[in-house]
């Protein structure tokens, strides 16, 4: 389970559940977060200021004024994943999808090296139930896998300066939605105009969760809001 | 009443507000951002009795010229800041670590940042701000914070809580300002990716702040890293003051507004209690890194609060 819980700051923690990237190592982190988060809303963890879940390791950022390293390594060490509830499953959700050549960007240049039809690499992609692994990087900024391995590909060589709002992209066997104008060097395939994170919305301002599962439905471009 | 507030006569470079920053949202992508130099924004705040967690405006390098268009309000500004006070009874340059009453009509110029980057402008009892998550402090990139995380800009008017109603004014004397060259670091996750030689040149060469460096992170340039095993990650979350060293060996110190995971190994983090003086350094200033313990680390960070502690007890009355 966690392999090993080491000091990345004196006022960070990771814990290490290994190298590989899969759903049941990813489920095991997600089942520790969500012990540890309700653990700190309750005030029974002292001075947590985050707990950021990735798609296998666990990293704890704590005030050492009210709390330390060695404290934390103990009570993480003692807590027995297997009995944390991990039947809590996520949200499912259906996400538009428009993969009109002006939104695709590079769905042209992936059908020449991944030797795929364009209309199979958008039945592939329509057909995988997606699992969000994390949100990270960016505000509502989900890594989602596990694509078919057909579509496993690498990044753009250069990445591009910017990036469309709501562009849906791949790279290995992942695909994310960019939920801000940014730099990005994934294969961008479509477009979506669900908003990933709303800062008007209080009380639940992101969208995804990790743990939650996301299918995409084909739009045209006119349903796109 | 009427509004009390600030009519913004001239920005700066990279004013914005700030308080200590947002808890409990990383995992949704949102960096917990905050004051860069929270030592100096809490005492901004302690001088004016306030709760120690209002939002003050932050400045980088120059700041903004501010006139108080309604009301009365009381000061106090921290870092190595030089600034003016234009009132009726003329001009006067004004001490930071210091409170001071401004009256209707007056304004405040805070000219410059000396050989620091960072400084802190707090009034009594605060700004009229709303906040997102717990916190007011604004991430322009994410479009958070007031006025939808955007930098303060020429001719906004920034509202004032309430009128200052406090009679005395307050000092905290003798704090010394100086240029640290060593910061501490503890081992990063990725410690062992580097070679041995590249980790003995991190730890005994000079590295310069270049002027590629924001609230996001700041570069360095010096004998690059050699990584051996591998220069990209499974991206993992990540805490200010990392230490992260992309494929051309650069390392890039992560700060308050870093992306909250990062899929390029660390090499290792700066400790807490060299956060504040690490991001008041300069472009062009030669810095170097040295390895320390977990213990020495945390006997730092204890040094650290009790500084703190002992320059908040130094509170005079004037």
């Amino acid at each position: 389970m966690i392999k090993k819980i080491t000091n990345i700051s004196d006022q960070g923690i990771i814990c290490d559940f290994g190298e590989e990237v899969n759903k049941d190592i990813n489920k095991k982190v997600i089942s520790l977060f969500n012990y540890l988060k309700e653990k700190r809303n309750k005030d029974e963890i002292k001075g947590i200021y985050n707990i950021i879940p990735s798609y296998n390791k666990l990293v704890v950022h704590f005030d050492l004024e009210k709390n330390n390293s060695h404290k934390l390594k103990e009570i993480i060490s003692s807590i027995d994943l297997k009995k944390l509830t991990s039947s809590q499953s996520g949200n499912a959700w259906t996400i538009p999808i428009c993969y009109d050549d002006e939104f695709s960007l590079d769905l042209e240049n992936l059908s020449k090296s991944l030797k795929l039809s364009k209309d199979d690499i958008i039945k592939s992609h329509l057909e995988t139930e997606f699992y969000v692994y994390m949100i990270g990087f960016m505000p509502g900024h989900p890594y989602m896998g596990d694509l078919d391995k057909k579509l496993f590909t690498s990044r753009l060589q250069s990445p591009r300066v910017q990036v469309p709002i709501g562009s849906i992209a791949i790279a290995e066997k992942f695909c994310i939605v960019y939920p801000y104008l940014s730099p990005g060097g994934w294969n961008i395939i479509g477009r979506t105009s669900i908003k990933l994170f709303d800062t008007k919305n209080l009380t639940n301002p992101c969208l995804f969760s990790p743990g939650d599962t996301i299918k995409f439905k084909k739009v045209n471009k006119s349903e796109l809001k | 009443m009427e509004q009390s507030y600030f009519e913004v006569l001239r920005a700066g470079i990279n004013s914005t507000f700030q308080d200590k920053g947002r808890f409990g949202v990383q995992y949704m992508g949102l960096a917990p951002g905050g004051a860069m130099d929270y030592q100096s924004f809490l005492l901004s705040n302690i001088l004016l009795n306030n709760d120690k967690n209002t939002g003050a405006i932050e400045f980088a390098y120059q700041g903004p010229l501010l006139k108080l268009v309604k009301g009365k309000t009381k000061i106090a500004i921290t870092g190595n800041v030089f600034f003016k006070i234009h009132s009726q009874k003329g001009e006067i340059v004004g001490d930071p670590y210091r409170t001071y009453d401004l009256n209707e009509g007056d304004q405040l110029d805070i000219l410059a940042t000396k050989a620091s980057v960072y400084g802190y402008l707090s009034i009594e009892c605060g700004f009229k701000l709303d906040k997102f998550c717990g916190s007011v402090s604004s991430q322009p990139r994410a479009f958070i914070g007031p006025n939808d995380g955007k930098k303060i800009e020429l001719k906004d008017k920034i509202l004032i809580l309430k009128n200052s109603t406090t009679k005395e004014n307050k000092i905290i004397r003798n704090i010394k300002f100086e240029n640290k060259k060593i910061f501490s670091v503890l081992p990063g996750p990725q410690f062992h990716y580097f070679s041995t030689n590249s980790k003995k040149q991190f730890f005994s060469t000079p590295y310069l702040i270049t002027k590629q460096t924001d609230r996001m992170g700041m570069r360095v340039l010096g004998k690059s890293l050699k990584n051996l095993v591998n220069s990209n990650i499974p991206s993992e979350g990540i805490i200010k003051g990392a230490i992260q060293v992309p494929g051309d060996g650069n390392p890039i110190i992560l700060l308050s507004d870093h992306p909250t995971t990062g899929g390029y190994p660390k090499v290792g983090s700066i400790i807490s209690s060299d956060y504040d003086d690490l991001i008041q350094q300069n472009a062009n200033r030669e810095i170097y890194f040295q390895l320390v313990t977990l213990e020495a680390a945390e006997q730092q960070f204890t040094l650290y609060i009790e500084k703190i502690k002992r320059r908040i007890a130094n509170i005079e009355k004037i």
